[in-house]
């Protein structure tokens, strides 16, 4: 079945539920069809926090993630609590300060990439850790095109942290392993 | 009734379901008098009402009339004044209908300080049904649910309503019936929230069970008990142990609230129309 | 010309479609998970010259919508499970004293304050028996964000046109989900207005005529002239309260009679695969979604499933079930709450068909595997 699912994981104030509406905006620029859903704690910031997208080229019925194609992690326990779903040849993109000894990833395809590093010390501030993400998530899986991805993000992002915006995404880009 | 008074009732819903010797009907005939006398669009009054004896009140009256659910009448008559503020809309309440079961919407009411003028018809009894003590039956007095005497301390609505922030407020009795006309007809000229708390006599339940065997001697109660707001200042606190205050107690000029949106109106379509400017 | 694609939430397709039939007056109460409707109503009314305002309680909002409602403005109100159960004394005014006005209801798992962030299907019989005493509603639910966008019109549509409440029951997967949606242009709707009598015809007014032919009688609003009286408790046509027995059997009845006798032009579904149907899994919401993916894969495997989607779950579709029961051996209702349309599927099924249920009231939404594994237990 034509269905790619997606969940990207954290904490809450990494801004993973905005990254998983450009995603799935940047879908729908390439004329496929996306559905983007969140699950919440009562808290605003800190605690586990997920976004999820599901991209298809048909209609999309079940809504939800069960079985991420596409797993992206910026904490250990976003790891720890969510790798057990992911597909069987599935792609796991995972910041490069979880230690992942404690984990079993056969069958699955690593990148281990400096996301928040990047943000940190390229880009130039953390908090573009999740525009990074995307653009490394667009670099290593192409789900969506490079030139919808621009668009998406520029299109959302306040107006005065578009150029911060742009190198986040195009350092992320350049993080294909 | 005075013929060019009819004008203003349904006659053909009268008589009234009121007991007799019950003074909500001189309250009714005060607010028509204050209307008459305002000469105010009979078409563009809406008169919205809760539960109880009071509220039966717009039934009679000949103008759009709402009666609504137990103690929400202040809420139905936000939504109408909000939607259509050139409606002049008049709020006929009872003491429980607003000051229990109602009080949050009756405080809320007063704090947006929309311009909606309560009558509040005050017979410090639940009247329709049979006689319970409300929170305006005073602290002693005996009713249906307080066969051994009330211990509930009673609101003095007015206080309650200056402080949630109307902007008029007064209180008439059915006794002083010249001055209950005169003090509706402020509320109706006032531009916000407006409140008389006009205090009525139920004879049949309040009365009965409180050794006020006939209306007559209520009303002489009231004559006897009444003290107007300027008198008062000139009294002791002694003199004034067992009187109520009646008058005018309060009256200021603060933004209205749908005059306040219409402001908020004007402001978001400029701020968009800028926004939308900015941006091509 | 359809509109460009974009991304847009459940909670925002509500507002939009509201704002686009013409809602003009908002009230409510912060509640979640429908809070984004009325932050929405906050943002977008003034701009069209429409009223919002945030009550002092969800028994006020329901009472100010109403108000506004007879001011002849199309009004809402946004809820969940807490605040729905407060608003059910004066959504009953509304039924009786037919004020068309619309609910939303984020519907989340309950009972009492329950799981606020999750979903739930459990209010379905209390949309239709939350008030007192039999009354007319509608209650509508839709499954995507598209649909949230028409379902909204759709309520608005037959409120007016029923002068009736009725009841939009969304959830919170429904609510919260952002998906792709293709809005069309607003001159391509169909928008229903409430009849209004006519000046020259309609003196003296009577607010509940019954008299005329389609048992909806037209409705002034207040400050037009008409001095029309509207009185929750039991009236006759002209309004005013009467304790006759007679005229008050004739008013239950045309108020029964108005939804149900127009049931065909009301109710609204979806099906597929139903002509060859063993199977056939009746579904609303959000979880017919899975229902449709459960179908499709068992379908796959050459089970001969069947998926009905209703979006009208009051009045319900009582024919569309007599139809399935004369081909399909099995009707599996899978549901967010512990059997409730469920009840009404048995109901009209009567031993006709065996009826399977699929029940989860833990905040998690029914799987599609969930109602595969059913599908194969029972082919």
């Amino acid at each position: 079945m034509d269905r790619i699912e997606i969940r990207l994981s954290g904490s809450g104030g990494q801004g993973l539920i905005l990254a998983g509406i450009i995603l799935a905006e940047a879908a729908i620029l390439d004329g496929k069809n996306s559905v983007q859903t969140q699950s919440y704690g009562p808290e605003a910031r800190g605690g586990a926090s997920r976004a999820e997208v599901i991209i298809s080229n048909g209609n999309i019925d079940y809504p939800k993630v069960t079985e991420p194609d596409i797993f992206l992690a910026l904490t250990k326990e976003a790891v720890a609590k969510y790798l057990g779903d992911v597909k069987k040849g599935g792609k796991l993109i995972i910041d490069d300060s979880i230690e992942l000894n404690d984990f079993i990833l056969e069958d699955l395809k690593l990148y281990q990439i400096p996301i928040i590093k990047t943000a940190r010390e390229k880009v130039g501030n953390e908090i573009a850790a999740n525009i990074v993400a995307l653009g490394a998530i667009t670099g290593i899986t192409e789900i969506v095109s490079q030139e919808s991805i621009i668009k998406a993000v520029l299109d959302r992002v306040p107006a005065e942290t578009i150029e911060l915006n742009n190198k986040a995404l195009h350092e992320g880009f350049k993080l294909i392993k | 009734m005075r013929p060019h008074l009819e004008k203003y009732f349904r006659m053909n819903k009268l008589p009234h379901i009121w007991c007799p010797g019950c003074g909500h009907g001189i309250i009714l005939g005060s607010l028509i008098r204050a209307i008459d006398n305002l000469d105010l669009d009979q078409d563009n009054i809406c008169i919205v009402s809760g539960i109880g004896c009071s509220s039966r009140a717009p039934g009679y009256m000949n103008f759009d009339t709402l009666h609504t659910t137990h103690g929400r009448a202040l809420a139905f008559a936000t939504g109408i004044k909000l939607s259509k503020p050139e409606l002049k809309v008049i709020v006929i309440t009872g003491d429980g209908d607003c000051a229990a079961i109602g009080g949050n919407h009756l405080i809320h009411a007063a704090r947006r300080n929309i311009d909606l003028t309560t009558i509040v018809f005050n017979n410090n009894i639940y009247g329709m049904t049979n006689g319970q003590y409300s929170p305006m039956t005073p602290k002693g007095a005996f009713a249906s649910t307080a066969p051994y005497g009330n211990i509930d301390r009673n609101f003095d609505l007015c206080k309650l309503a200056v402080a949630a922030g109307a902007t008029f407020v007064a209180r008439g009795t059915v006794y002083h019936t010249n001055q209950l006309i005169k003090l509706i007809e402020e509320a109706l000229m006032h531009k916000g929230f407006s409140l008389v708390d006009a205090v009525s006599i139920c004879p049949t339940y309040f009365g009965r069970k409180n050794e006020l065997s006939s209306p007559i001697e209520m009303l002489k109660w009231q004559r006897e008990h009444a003290i107007s707001v300027n008198a008062a200042e000139k009294l002791s606190p002694d003199k004034l142990k067992d009187k109520f205050l009646i008058g005018k107690f309060y009256a200021s000029q603060e933004p209205e609230y749908t005059e306040e949106y219409g402001r908020l109106i004007e402001k978001a379509q400029k701020q968009v129309l800028k926004q939308k400017k900015e941006g091509e | 010309m359809k509109n460009e694609a974009r991304l847009m939430q459940g909670n925002e397709a509500c507002v939009k479609g509201a704002l686009d039939v013409g809602m003009r007056f908002f009230a409510g109460y912060p509640i979640t998970p429908s809070t984004e409707i009325a932050e929405l109503c906050a943002e977008k009314l003034p701009l069209v010259n429409g009223k919002f305002i945030q009550m002092e309680d969800e028994i006020g909002s329901m009472a100010a919508v109403i108000g506004a409602s007879l001011t002849g403005k199309k009004a809402m109100t946004a809820t969940s499970g807490p605040g729905f159960s407060l608003k059910q004394e004066n959504i009953g005014f509304a039924s009786f004293t037919e004020i068309p006005c619309v609910i939303v209801n984020v519907q989340r798992g309950g009972p009492s304050t329950g799981l606020p962030t999750s979903p739930s299907q459990g209010d379905v019989m209390q949309a239709k028996w939350g008030t007192h005493c039999d009354h007319p509603i509608i209650a509508l639910s839709p499954s995507s964000v598209e649909e949230t966008y028409y379902t909204t019109i759709k309520a608005f549509n037959l409120s007016e046109q029923y002068r009736t409440p009725v009841i939009l029951l969304m959830d919170e997967v429904v609510g919260h989900m952002r998906e792709k949606v293709i809005l069309p242009n607003i001159e391509d709707l169909e928008i229903i207005d409430r009849k209004k009598p006519d000046p020259k015809n309609h003196k003296p007014y009577y607010p509940y005529d019954d008299s005329v032919d389609d048992s909806v009688p037209p409705l002034a609003a207040y400050g037009e002239g008409y001095r029309f009286h509207v009185s929750g408790l039991t009236h006759d046509k002209t309004g005013f309260p009467t304790t006759n027995p007679d005229i008050a059997e004739k008013l239950m009845n045309r108020l029964i009679g108005k939804i149900e006798n127009n049931k065909d032009k009301i109710l609204d579904y979806s099906t597929e695969y139903l002509n060859d149907a063993d199977v056939v899994i009746f579904s609303y919401g959000s979880t017919a979604r899975s229902a449709q993916r459960a179908v499709r894969l068992a379908r796959e495997e050459g089970i001969k499933a069947g998926w009905v989607k209703t979006v009208v779950l009051w009045p319900f579709p009582e024919k569309l079930i007599d139809e399935i029961c004369a081909k399909s051996k099995t009707i599996i209702v899978p549901e967010m709450n512990m059997g409730q349309l469920v009840l009404e599927v048995e109901r009209i099924v009567a031993g006709r068909a065996k009826v399977e249920r699929i029940n989860k009231a833990n905040g998690q939404l029914i799987t599609p595997n969930e109602i595969l594994d059913k599908i194969r237990e029972v082919k």
